[in-house]
């Protein structure tokens, strides 16, 4: 080995000569680096000062107030459990419900979207663009302003699931169907397959797996943003969380947490056994 | 052709239809079971929560005569000026112009740069935060199970509560107001990214651990030189994936006090001022696709990405 140096041997001078041999290696920096991590670190306290985080230390016995009472469960047995639990499951039904019927819009404008079923560059901007829109706002403005249009209730939070929820899978389908494999499609076509029939033999085959797969997933996300929509007023667990926040009954707020913590450990691990599955069934 | 065996005679191919024919059967009826679960769940959730044809007929109109005052598409009651070529580029003052439609706009910039700071800062929080706890998290890096097994689900924890309920929790004890929502996306941003972090370190190259660690170095130096050059260009990535992510978010958790333009937005929807509301939501859709596009650009330019980090 060349230039090998034996550890008994390391005083001194031998690392100032390797510091010398080496200088990129053992180079500090530079004075430009530290500035800059300076400026982003007074940015930083700046933004800090800006919203007041003073607050945090200042407002922590209030913060320990509300943690104290919501570990005291002594009221346990008076809380309205039924009507908790059937707002979780409502819950859920609203992320299946608004879930579902975006999958029954989302297929179609999915096809209609990817570049090999419709080969129009424009038509492909127009539609992609059309998804983002619907994507980029969150849910959450969405069950806002069906709130208003519809009144409260669940309708408003299913509706919401289902607007923003269409232009989420539409996209992913679109790209499932761009990625497919084209040999399939032109085997089936070599025999004289018509375009529907291109369309079930060849494309179906390869993108319902996939399809499957993400709407599960997506049933599965939206069952967690579900239960803030209720803070706006769209029915389910969250309507209840907000009630309890505003009257500070800060034990049932605690047990809701956990509900819907629970609730979502539980579909999670129910989807990626379905998810599982289904790869399993397609690979063997 | 005359002399071909005919093939029904095959005693191999009589075989193979049989087991096609029971295959296609068991596939056909467990398709067809699916769709009876898919179709009866889809029921009962529909009763469980109301949504039954006729209402939402109802509602129909009712939703396509809001989101027409929403885009002023009737001027008879709508108390938006509907924009006209001729008025388009004049002044606030004149109906049918942009600048009469965004006649707010300085209010509204305000308070879209505070979201876009309050964004910044939890992300830089929670980016923070993650770091530290990542290597605790990271399996590889630690004898002890015990505290990885905490650590990953405390971080769990931090990352599963709702970020807008905890925002809305602490509303209370530090009043409405941008604070609530910082430290709320700043904890729910260390859940997510201390996960992320710990599953590239532990992608990461064990050897220049083990060499720090045969010349005697502790554990933070064999983290400080050993892991933290290899995963930082990759914790750099998924923290500018998380800005986005956190702008979004920043939007909206003003809708419980926690501020930022949602809860002007809120405050606006709930009033019914329309034109205010077409506004707001035309510029943070603006807002939310310039911070994706600058940040997509930002990481194909600067940063690599090691081990198959993408968008």
């Amino acid at each position: 080995m060349s230039g090998s140096i034996r550890l008994s041997t390391l005083d001194a001078a031998a690392v100032a000569a390797e510091r010398a041999r080496h200088p990129d290696a053992f180079r500090a920096g530079g004075r430009a680096r530290w500035l800059l991590l300076a400026a982003i670190l007074g940015y930083l306290i700046y933004l800090m000062w800006l919203f007041d985080f003073g607050r945090i230390f200042t407002d922590l016995p209030r913060v320990w107030v509300i943690v104290r009472l919501m570990v005291d469960w002594t009221g346990f047995a008076s809380w309205d459990h039924a009507a908790l639990w059937r707002s979780m499951l409502e819950t859920v039904a609203m992320a299946y419900l608004g879930t579902m019927l975006a999958v029954i819009v989302a297929v179609p404008l999915g096809f209609l979207g990817a570049r090999n079923v419709i080969p129009s560059v424009v038509f492909r901007f127009v539609t992609r663009r059309l998804f983002d829109g619907l994507r980029g706002l969150d849910q959450l403005v969405w069950a806002l302003v069906f709130v208003r249009a519809m009144g409260l209730g669940p309708i408003a939070g299913i509706l919401a699931i289902f607007v923003a929820e269409t232009g989420t899978l539409a996209k992913l389908f679109s790209e499932a169907i761009e990625t497919i494999d084209r040999k399939q499609v032109e085997g089936i076509t070599s025999v004289g397959a018509g375009f529907v029939a291109r369309l079930r033999f060849a494309v179906l085959p390869q993108v319902l797996p996939v399809m499957i797969s993400q709407t599960l997933y997506q049933i599965e996300s939206n069952s967690r943003e579900a239960t803030i929509l209720g803070l706006v007023g769209a029915g389910g667990i969250g309507l209840r969380l907000s009630e309890r926040i505003q009257i500070n009954a800060w034990d049932q707020v605690a047990y809701i947490i956990l509900l819907i913590l629970l609730s979502v450990a539980v579909i999670d691990n129910v989807s990626r056994y379905l998810r599982l599955r289904l790869i399993g069934v397609v690979a063997s | 052709m005359t002399g071909a065996v005919d093939p029904a005679d095959d005693p191999a191919y009589r075989l193979f239809q049989q087991r096609f024919a029971s295959v296609r059967r068991s596939r056909q009826t467990e398709t067809l079971l699916t769709f009876a679960i898919v179709i009866l769940l889809f029921v009962v959730c529909s009763v469980w929560t109301d949504f039954a044809p006729e209402q939402v007929g109802a509602g129909i109109p009712r939703i396509g005569e809001y989101f027409g005052k929403l885009l002023s598409i009737e001027p008879d009651n709508s108390p938006i000026p509907v924009l006209a070529w001729s008025h388009l580029f004049q002044g606030v003052k004149q109906p049918q112009s942009i600048a009469y439609w965004f006649y707010r706009i300085d209010v509204y910039a305000d308070l879209l740069w505070q979201t876009i700071q309050m964004a910044i800062l939890s992300t830089a929080i929670g980016f923070g935060g993650g770091f530290v706890l990542s290597f605790p998290a990271t399996r590889t890096l630690l004898k002890s199970r015990m505290i990885v097994f905490v650590t990953r689900r405390g971080l769990e924890i931090l990352r599963t509560i709702p970020q807008v309920v905890l925002a809305f929790i602490l509303v209370w004890p530090f009043g409405i107001g941008p604070l609530a929502g910082v430290v709320a996306i700043a904890i729910h941003t260390t859940g997510a990214l201390g996960k992320l972090f710990s599953e590239l370190n532990e992608n990461a190259d064990l050897r220049a651990v083990e060499g720090i660690k045969s010349v005697g170095g502790s554990w933070l130096a064999q983290i400080r030189y050993g892991v933290v050059p290899q995963v930082l260009p990759g914790f750099l990535s998924y923290a500018l994936l998380r800005f986005e992510i956190n702008v979004r978010s920043s939007t909206i958790i003003g809708f419980v006090g926690a501020g930022g333009i949602g809860q002007e937005l809120k405050r606006v929807i709930s009033f019914n001022i329309y034109e205010e509301v077409s506004a707001i939501v035309i510029l943070i859709l603006l807002i939310v696709v310039a911070i994706d596009l600058g940040s997509a650009e930002i990481r194909k330019r600067f940063i690599s990405t090691p081990f198959g980090v993408t968008a």
